[in-house]
Formats: C-alpha cells, sequence, structure tokens
C-alpha cells in the first residue's frame, strides 16, 4: 500500500489514479497510522505553502511524514511535496517547512540574469536533467520534458541534494533527494509518458 | 527551456462538447471524457473545459464530467465558464482541475482574483478575457462579458495588467471578433497583452491552421509574444491532429515538445 497524503490540498483524484495506473495500490489518507505503516508514502500538493503547512500540521500529519521518512521506507514528493521538505518559505510571509532538506523556498525572480522578463508563474512544459545517484535515477531518461505550474523553487543549501535541474531564468533545483526521499518540483501525474516512467521507477524501487 | 503549449478547448453544454462558431450555431461533438483521452493520447500539452451551462441547475453535471476527466487523462486540465465564487474554484480543483479561470466574475468583482490567489496561489489561477476591437480604433480593445455581448468598458490590456497584479497566474485571451472565424489570432491584440503582463498568456479566438498558431507564439516584431496558443475548431472533427500541428510548429522554429513517436 502507497498511502497519498490527504491534507486538503486537492488534486489527489489524479495523483491516486496516476499511482494506481503504475501498478502500485493507493490509500488516500490523513491517518497518521496508515501514513506510517505505508510501504511508500507520495505526498502531493497544490497551492500555497503556508495553509498547506497549517493544514498538515493541524492534522498532525508533519509529524507522521516525519516518522515515515525516519523508517527509510520510498518518499516521493509532488511540487509542494518537495518545497515542504525545506527548512522554510518566503510565500505569504516566512512559513517553516518541514526542514528535512536544508535550504528555503523562495519565488522565481521577475527578471532573468540576461535581464529579460521572466513570466512567474513558471508554467508548461520544460526539460528536468538528470545527474547523481539515486534508485529512481535507474530508471530514468538523463534528460526528459516534464509539466510545471508553480511560482516559487526550492533554494537548497547543499547542491549535493539536487539531483535534477532545470532552465527558467537560470537553473534551479526541480528534483532533490536524499537517501529515501526523492521529490519533483514537477507533476509526474499531469506529465503523460514521461510522468508515467517516473512513477513506474518509484514503483520498482517501492517494491525492491 | 520552457516549451510554448498547445491547448485544444472543447465547450462544453450540459456534459456534452460542443463547437461554437462564434458561439452560435452549436454543434455537438461528443463526450468531453472521450474527446480528451483523443488528444491525451495526441499528446496536448493541455486540455482546456469551457462550461458554457446556462441553466443554473446544470452547472453541476461539470463537476462530474471534470471528476471523470482527471481519473482518464494525464494532462493538466484547465476549467472555466460559470465560475463566480472562491468556493466555485476550490470544488473545481476538488474535481481534478488543475486550473480554473474565472472570467464575468472578476469583472464584477476584481477582489475575487486576490482572495482566490492568496487563498489557493496564483499558479493554478487564470484570468479569462473576452474582448472586441473598439471600433474605428486599431490598437485598443474592450472587455465583453457574457459570450461576447456585452461590452463593459473596461479597456482590455489595462484590466489584464491590473488583473496579473492582483495574483492571476495566466492570462486567457480571447478575441471576440475572431472566434470560431479561423481567420487567424488577432497578432495585436495578443502582443500587446502579452508584453503588457509579468505572467503567461494564451492566445485563442481565429487559431484556423498550424501557421496561424506558429504566429500567435512567435517571439518576433509581427508575432503575437504568446505562452501557449488555444485553438478548438481545427483539432474538432479531426481536420488535423496535434502531433501534425506540431510538426509543423517545429519545422517553423517554434519551440514546442515534439509530439510522440
Amino acid at each position: 500500500m502507497v498511502a497519498v497524503v490527504d491534507y486538503g490540498s486537492g488534486n489527489l483524484r489524479s495523483v491516486a489514479k496516476a499511482v494506481a495506473r503504475s501498478g502500485m495500490s493507493p490509500d488516500v489518507t490523513s491517518d497518521a497510522n496508515a501514513i506510517r505503516n505505508a510501504c511508500g508514502v507520495v505526498l502531493p500538493g497544490v497551492g500555497a505553502f503556508a495553509s498547506a503547512c497549517e493544514n498538515l500540521q493541524a492534522k498532525g500529519l508533519d509529524d507522521a511524514v516525519r516518522a515515515f521518512i525516519d523508517t527509510g521506507k520510498p518518499y516521493l514528493g509532488l511540487c509542494l511535496g518537495l518545497q515542504l521538505l525545506f527548512d522554510e518559505s518566503d510565500e505569504h510571509g516566512r512559513t517553516r517547512g518541514l526542514g528535512l532538506v536544508p535550504g528555503r523556498v523562495e519565488r522565481f525572480p521577475d527578471l532573468a540574469p540576461s535581464g529579460e522578463k521572466l513570466r512567474v508563474p513558471h508554467i508548461g512544459w520544460n526539460e528536468v536533467e538528470f545527474s547523481g545517484d539515486h534508485p529512481m535515477l535507474e530508471k530514468l531518461p538523463s534528460r526528459a520534458h516534464y509539466y510545471f505550474v508553480h511560482s516559487y523553487r526550492a533554494v537548497p543549501t547543499d547542491s549535493g541534494s539536487v539531483i535534477g535541474r532545470t532552465e527558467y531564468g537560470g537553473a534551479f533545483a526541480s528534483a532533490v533527494a536524499k537517501d529515501n526521499v526523492f521529490a519533483v518540483q514537477f507533476h509526474p501525474e499531469k506529465s503523460q509518458s514521461e510522468g508515467k516512467r517516473l512513477l513506474d521507477a518509484f514503483s520498482a524501487w517501492v517494491s525492491a | 527551456m520552457l516549451l510554448k503549449r498547445i491547448i485544444p478547448c472543447l465547450d462544453v453544454n450540459q456534459g456534452r462538447v460542443v463547437k461554437g462558431v462564434q458561439y452560435i450555431d452549436h454543434i455537438d461533438a461528443g463526450d468531453p471524457v472521450e474527446v480528451a483521452a483523443m488528444y491525451d493520447a495526441q499528446e496536448a500539452d493541455e486540455i482546456t473545459f469551457l462550461d458554457i451551462t446556462a441553466s443554473h441547475e446544470g452547472r453541476r453535471i461539470i463537476f462530474d464530467v471534470v471528476s471523470r476527466t482527471a481519473e482518464r487523462v494525464f494532462m493538466p486540465l484547465t476549467v472555466g465558464g460559470g465560475v463566480r465564487t472562491l468556493q466555485d474554484v476550490r470544488d473545481l480543483l476538488n474535481a481534478g482541475a488543475d486550473k480554473v479561470s474565472i472570467m464575468t466574475a472578476a469583472v464584477e468583482n476584481p477582489d475575487l482574483v486576490c482572495d482566490a490567489a492568496a487563498k489557493i496561489g496564483s499558479a493554478n489561477l487564470v484570468l479569462a478575457i473576452d474582448a472586441r476591437a473598439v471600433a474605428g480604433k486599431d490598437d485598443a480593445w474592450e472587455v465583453c462579458t457574457h459570450g461576447g455581448r456585452r461590452p463593459t468598458g473596461i479597456d482590455a490590456v489595462g484590466w489584464a495588467v491590473r488583473m496579473a497584479e492582483a495574483g492571476a497566474g495566466e492570462i486567457l485571451l480571447t478575441s471576440m471578433d475572431r472566434d470560431g472565424t479561423k481567420s487567424g489570432y488577432d497578432l495585436p491584440f495578443v502582443r500587446a497583452v502579452s508584453d503588457a503582463v509579468p505572467i503567461p498568456v494564451i492566445a485563442s479566438g481565429g487559431g484556423g491552421s498550424a501557421e496561424d498558431l506558429a504566429m500567435a507564439l512567435d517571439d518576433g516584431p509581427e508575432g503575437g509574444h504568446a505562452q501557449a496558443a488555444l485553438a478548438a475548431s481545427i483539432f474538432h472533427f479531426k481536420e488535423t491532429t496535434v502531433g501534425e500541428v506540431k510538426s509543423e510548429l517545429l519545422a517553423r522554429g517554434i519551440a514546442v515538445r515534439p509530439p510522440p513517436t
């Protein structure tokens, strides 16, 4: 059973369906025990960082997610599920995240380094270049296009956690990994065949 | 590099797809879920449903259509039409929409965009603008509501800028003069708005060929400078496929995701 964490973020139907399509049995849940005892956890999320944090904490799910990650079993964060791993975010004032990966979540700048206008949000299909050592990467192409929709992005303190990079006003961390944690800023559940391939890789990692 | 997007759009009435020629003479083209699945197989970059159901009772049907679509296709889905309140936005997102577009309600209550952006974030919030050229001027466009029938006196470029400041994450810009005509996008209009706002713009209204889409997405002096092009007529009834259009765009130097091989 793979727990898809339900903390009122919406968008769970497509995540659960995509997880099931890749051969996993999704359990959309807000039950802390179910999360701790799952074989794998998917933390999805759309919307604002602060309200996502509040909702997680209000349901005690921040502790459940931390406890799950401590077990060493595979964790997949999607979009906000990547951002929430970091220390804090600037979105709507300063909000503390789970603090599992050192770094901050900041809004894209208004201008690219070239001085050209950078349209924010970053919406659409962009390329991720993967590099590093992780069981997930063995099953992924070195470059692929995925669907993004976000205004904020993670700025990790330690570049060693960055396992995927994407160009938008300079390179940003579009995928991070640390031990049993793998998280992506894009939406594999909305990324058609390449998205399926990534979830297939997660499925293989969960059953390994 | 962020790629330009091709977005088929389905007008949905009472849960069925219709094709509008300037919003008159609606023709039934089938089940939106099936049509969405067809575009998913063609690897369209997104899909948009515009719910044009007029009757209040019929309005709940779209939630069922959205949830069935979200279970079936693995591509981004935008839903608009008749979105009045923050609760409507939330309900559509919860049903499975990835982005929700607001039009008339923003004109009537500009605070709605601000509220929605603060609560759900800008990234999933699209502001739709229907506009017509102001008679006698070649560089002024006026916001219209009610399917283009009701002019508001609001300057469309200024409105786009104001709504981007309020927190809209994207502009869906429809030229009602061109809508359904297949005579090409209103490039000066698309360009004026694209250049004025710091958020992505989706060009809509008039796309009749791959060349039209290429021009809307072109960043050169004659192009529309849009980030995405929405089209209905050319894709429905299988006149052409998304893949064929993309191949032609690539040949014209527009950076889009290559069609599946």
